[in-house]
């Protein structure tokens, strides 16, 4: 195992490498307000951050990772375009696996830039792999915006919609979902009941929903009971979307193919093109690179569009030693009126020297 | 040195675990007066009885400081994180049957199943601009059930105790409990949900994986472990 020591002298060489490129170094502080991550993750980020609390500052919490400060600080007084890197701890608990590290340093790569953003994708994703240099690791990407696109183009009801995209992120729900909607799944007698206006209750109102917000989804039920399920085709194609896996060409074509029939993802599946050609002229070998349609979907949900990472091919035991993708709605939700499209990538130093040793 | 029996300290947890032990054979009693907290033990030899919260007796196990304890299925899986690794549980008692569930207003008609409840929670932080709160003190068991039925925007806050009146006081829209008769919740004018059951618990015997033996002590734990079999 590399010594603490042996892992900043790594973080900054990377860093400084990233510096070279013309990005400007950022140190955001390890306390962070744990209002912002709470209001971006949920509970979730509970069971992954360490939460600390001071009477004064209220809740904080040790930084999970870099991403969320650093747009703070560029929507707060950044230059438009600019470029930042960063190197420092980031603390994660651990419940299920203690293998796994709970406090590992990060280096940072974050590009704010409005023009091109295939290209700004291909920068942030040649510069990582070139900095991971001959180590044995194998590269996966993915595209969350063709899966929203996706969801966008869908024959169905807005509320089924919003639905959907709010549960992205949650592979098993969107599908229970989905296959509800497409009405295979059975409507209980209770259920039947409430719709017929035949079931009510005389329990006094307790806590602070109120009956107009019951009414209200009462009658989103109803549309919903009304409206046409999904067609079997939809499902079936979006089934078939999130299939695909593999090397960039072969998965551009399916993409293509399926277009077709979802004419919606024609601009999504544009731009993952327009990035292959840009990855291209970066020297990436792009007939090799995987793409996989369901990458980057159990991860922290702020990507919404390029995604990627890239594994240790002789150990598969380690966690990604690099991963990153494109978060421009993030921006939107921190940027208080203002957006700015935005691409970053995070590489593990302490993984890429253990990997080293092994070699 | 002995082996170490971590019981709960005091009410009717210890009452019957006391008579379970003693239907084996085992007599464990207080000693002295009621307001005393030590053990005392008899039909078995080089086994002692240390009496305990039952909220601690999970990490006690855990830390290896006492080799058996009687405790809920519920506190060992809220308070440790892997807790197959630490715990092995030895016999089910019988009896403190508890379900750990989730429980909302019963004028909710319109919520029924976890689906519901995270349309709810969505449409709640829409109107109100906050997430749904929970009150609840199982903080780790029921955001892990949430996270695996995928429903989001909620907000968990801390209840120890009367946690059924937190939503008339409206420090929660909602909470997650246990409960055995479901009387309490009633009274409190709230229903359970129908899918919404995140563990049936009951006094368990737990055997902790930590604790250090002797030759001596290994006698006596496998005594011990073939009269409770």
């Amino acid at each position: 195992m590399p010594t603490r020591a042996q892992t900043n002298a790594k973080a900054s060489v990377l860093r400084a490498e990233f510096e070279r490129q013309g990005a400007q170094s950022v140190e955001p502080p390890i306390l962070q307000p744990a209002e912002t991550l709470l209001d971006l993750y949920g509970e979730d980020i509970r069971a992954r951050a360490y939460v600390t609390s001071d009477s004064l500052l209220g809740e904080q919490m040790l930084r999970p990772d870099f991403t969320v400060p650093v747009v703070q600080m560029h929507m707060a007084h950044g230059a438009d375009p600019a470029r930042y890197t960063y190197a420092g701890e980031v603390f994660r608990r651990q419940e299920r696996d203690p293998s796994r590290a709970s406090e590992y340093v990060q280096v940072g790569y974050e590009v704010f830039e409005r023009d091109n953003p295939a290209d700004s994708d291909a920068e942030v994703f040649a510069l990582i792999a070139a900095s991971l240099g001959d180590l044995p690791v194998r590269a996966v990407t993915g595209d969350i915006g063709v899966l929203m696109a996706v969801v966008h183009g869908l024959n169905t009801t807005q509320i089924r919609k919003d639905a959907l995209m709010r549960h992205i992120w949650r592979p098993r729900r969107f599908r229970a979902l989905l296959e509800q909607y497409a009405g295979r799944k059975p409507v209980s007698a209770v259920r039947k009941a409430l719709l017929a206006g035949e079931y009510t209750s005389d329990a006094p109102f307790v806590g602070a929903r109120r009956q107009h917000e019951i009414d209200a989804r009462i009658e989103a039920l109803r549309v919903d009971a009304a409206a046409p399920p999904v067609s079997e085709k939809e499902l079936d194609l979006v089934g078939a979307l999130l299939k695909v896996s593999a090397p960039m060409p072969d998965a551009l074509a399916q993409l293509h193919d399926l277009s077709v029939d979802l004419p919606a993802i024609v601009p999504a599946v544009a731009r993952v093109a327009e990035r292959k050609e840009a990855l291209k002229k970066r020297g990436i070998d792009v007939n090799s690179l995987m793409f996989d349609a369901n990458y980057g979907r159990t991860s922290m949900e702020y990507y919404d569009g390029f995604v990627f990472g890239f594994r240790a091919t002789t150990r598969p035991d380690l966690p990604p030693l690099a991963t990153g993708g494109r978060y421009d709605a993030l921006t939107r939700r921190l940027g208080g009126g203002h957006e700015i499209p935005a691409v970053g990538g995070v590489m593990r130093p302490g993984l890429m020297l253990e990997l080293e040793e092994d070699q | 040195m002995t082996i170490k029996l971590g019981v709960p300290s005091k009410g009717r947890l210890m009452e019957k675990t006391f008579e379970w032990f003693s239907a084996r054979g085992i007599q464990l009693a207080r000693a002295g007066s009621e307001r005393e907290y030590a053990g005392v033990v008899e039909g078995i030899d080089g086994v002692s009885l240390v009496l305990l919260s039952a909220g601690e007796i999970p990490r006690e196990l855990a830390a290896g400081r006492i080799h058996f304890g009687v405790t809920g299925t519920d506190l060992v899986h809220e308070k440790l994180p892997l807790w197959e690794q630490s715990v092995i549980s030895v016999a089910e008692l019988g009896f403190g049957h508890a379900d750990l569930i989730l429980a909302v207003p019963h004028v909710w008609t319109d919520v029924d199943t976890l689906h519901d409840l995270d349309a709810v929670a969505a449409a709640f932080r829409k109107v109100h601009g906050r997430r749904l709160r929970i009150a609840t003190k199982y903080h780790r068991l029921v955001r892990e059930f949430l996270r695996g039925a995928g429903v989001a925007d909620y907000a968990l806050v801390d209840s120890q105790g009367a946690t059924e009146g937190t939503v008339a006081n409206e420090t929660a829209e909602m909470i997650a409990d246990i409960t055995s008769t479901g009387e309490t919740l009633r009274a409190n004018h709230l229903k359970i949900l129908g899918d919404g059951m995140i563990l049936r618990s009951q006094a368990t015997l737990w055997k902790s994986r930590t604790a250090a033996v002797d030759a001596a002590e290994r006698q006596t734990l496998d005594a011990l472990l073939a009269r409770l079999g």
